[in-house]
């Protein structure tokens, strides 16, 4: 399989400033198969749109090599073919979607105006609304109608379901996997909606404090843990557990699914437990006095 | 063809998706030949990643009941006897230790286990 892209030791660096502290991203290695979709998580100020941004040329990066679609980032001939959504960013407010796919037309030559309209039809946009008068849904939907009509093969993804309601965010996977239908096609996804993670994605990247803790294949990783249940002393014998919940009455660890104690209870951990029992390590469960 | 997923993670979906297939081609209801979706329609169907439905085709080959062309996709495999008494051996001797461990309890010996086996054979009841 061709790769969608490729980051080799990808960093970047922020200096301390006089309030803010300094940030440090990367060494970033991920590279993602055509043809799959790769979803990135971590909290806030992991470092997930700073990334992205990063592929799309809009921060520069301190060091390291990017290639999107085969092509160093930033050409010119795979250009056309990266559509990217970012929180945030939209086009003039004083425009309408008619005005935005004319807008767009003279800047993509790969443009089609038929896919636009489609687009613009299935998300219920109306084209004479302006869109500072769109909601945040509907800005998001925008963006990514206009990902979808340029021909693009590599989409890339900051938040895009977070300003959803349910039904919208599920018919967008639905989108998402239709667009994968083959090896030319590949999406990344930087989302704090685990669960939307965990229903669309292929591979499932996560990133904390500018590192990269890991990157599976999503089904692989779901089979590998489990949550198991039993007294503190027992659980923290475990010496492969990632984290450790403990409350008044007993305990829950995430463990390999292979070194799961026989005799206790365990159950399949989800997407959001890998994460979580992941980031927080071993804890004591908060009570309210 | 029929395929049910169950996402509550206790059994791996390449492994749902390897044994519901093979009962299908077991029971006779995917014929030698027959043609297996592809395994991007098989993902995307099941709202599955296409890297699992990938895995499951790779077993099913590997345990000789499908094979893949490449450029044309995956078929059911020519009938092998052998697999099928293999297959068929496998899950007897399953059942069979289950019997043995059911047995142990409730002090039930070898020679009455035999003797239950004998009446099951012959098609009476115990």
């Amino acid at each position: 399989m061709k790769s969608a892209f490729c980051l080799q030791a990808v960093t970047k660096r922020y200096p301390a400033r006089e309030k803010a502290p300094g940030f440090a991203l990367g060494p970033l290695n991920l590279s993602l198969p055509g043809g799959c979709i790769l979803g990135l998580i971590g909290e806030n100020g992991a470092g997930k749109t700073t990334t992205l941004k990063m592929m799309l040329g809009l921060t520069r990066k301190s060091g390291g090599h990017i290639e999107l679609l085969g092509r160093p980032a930033g050409d010119e001939t795979t250009r056309a073919h990266i559509g990217a959504v970012l929180d945030g960013v939209c086009f003039p407010g004083e425009m309408n979607a008619r005005q935005v796919g004319r807008m767009l037309e003279k800047l993509y030559p790969s443009w089609r105006m038929g896919a636009w309209q489609m687009w613009c039809r299935r998300f219920q946009l109306p084209e004479e609304k302006k869109i500072a008068a769109y909601s945040k849904g509907m800005q998001q939907k925008l963006m990514l109608a206009a990902a979808f009509s340029h021909d693009s093969r590599l989409l890339l993804l900051d938040e895009a379901t977070s300003g959803l309601d349910p039904v919208a965010r599920d018919e967008l996977l639905d989108t998402l996997r239709d667009f994968v239908s083959d090896e030319n096609h590949s999406v990344l996804l930087s989302s704090h909606l685990v669960e939307d993670v965990q229903k669309v994605c292929d591979y499932v990247a996560l990133l904390h404090r500018g590192q990269l803790l890991f990157c599976e294949e999503k089904d692989r990783l779901l089979e590998s843990f489990a949550l198991v249940q039993g007294p503190k002393d027992v659980l923290m014998q475990l010496s492969n557990r990632r984290g450790l919940r403990e409350n008044a009455f007993g305990a829950t660890a995430l463990v390999p699914r292979t070194q799961v104690p026989s005799g206790l209870i365990w159950q399949p951990a989800g997407l959001e437990d890998i994460m979580l029992y992941t980031l927080r390590g071993d804890h004591h469960e908060r009570t309210a006095v | 063809m029929q395929i049910y997923i169950q996402n509550t993670g206790e059994t791996p979906i390449y492994e749902q998706i390897v044994s519901q297939i093979k009962a299908q081609i077991l029971s006779g209801a995917l014929q030698e030949g027959d043609a297996l979706p592809s395994m991007r329609t098989l993902a995307k169907e099941l709202r599955i990643s296409v890297i699992t439905t990938k895995r499951a085709y790779e077993e099913l080959e590997k345990q000789g009941y499908v094979r893949s062309i490449t450029g044309k996709g995956s078929f059911v495999a020519p009938k092998n006897l052998e697999l099928i008494r293999e297959e068929n051996l496998r899950q007897i001797e399953d059942a069979m230790q289950r019997i043995v461990s059911l047995a142990a309890p409730c002090g039930l010996s070898l020679e009455d286990l035999m003797h239950m086996l004998t009446f099951f054979a012959k098609g009476e009841d115990v």
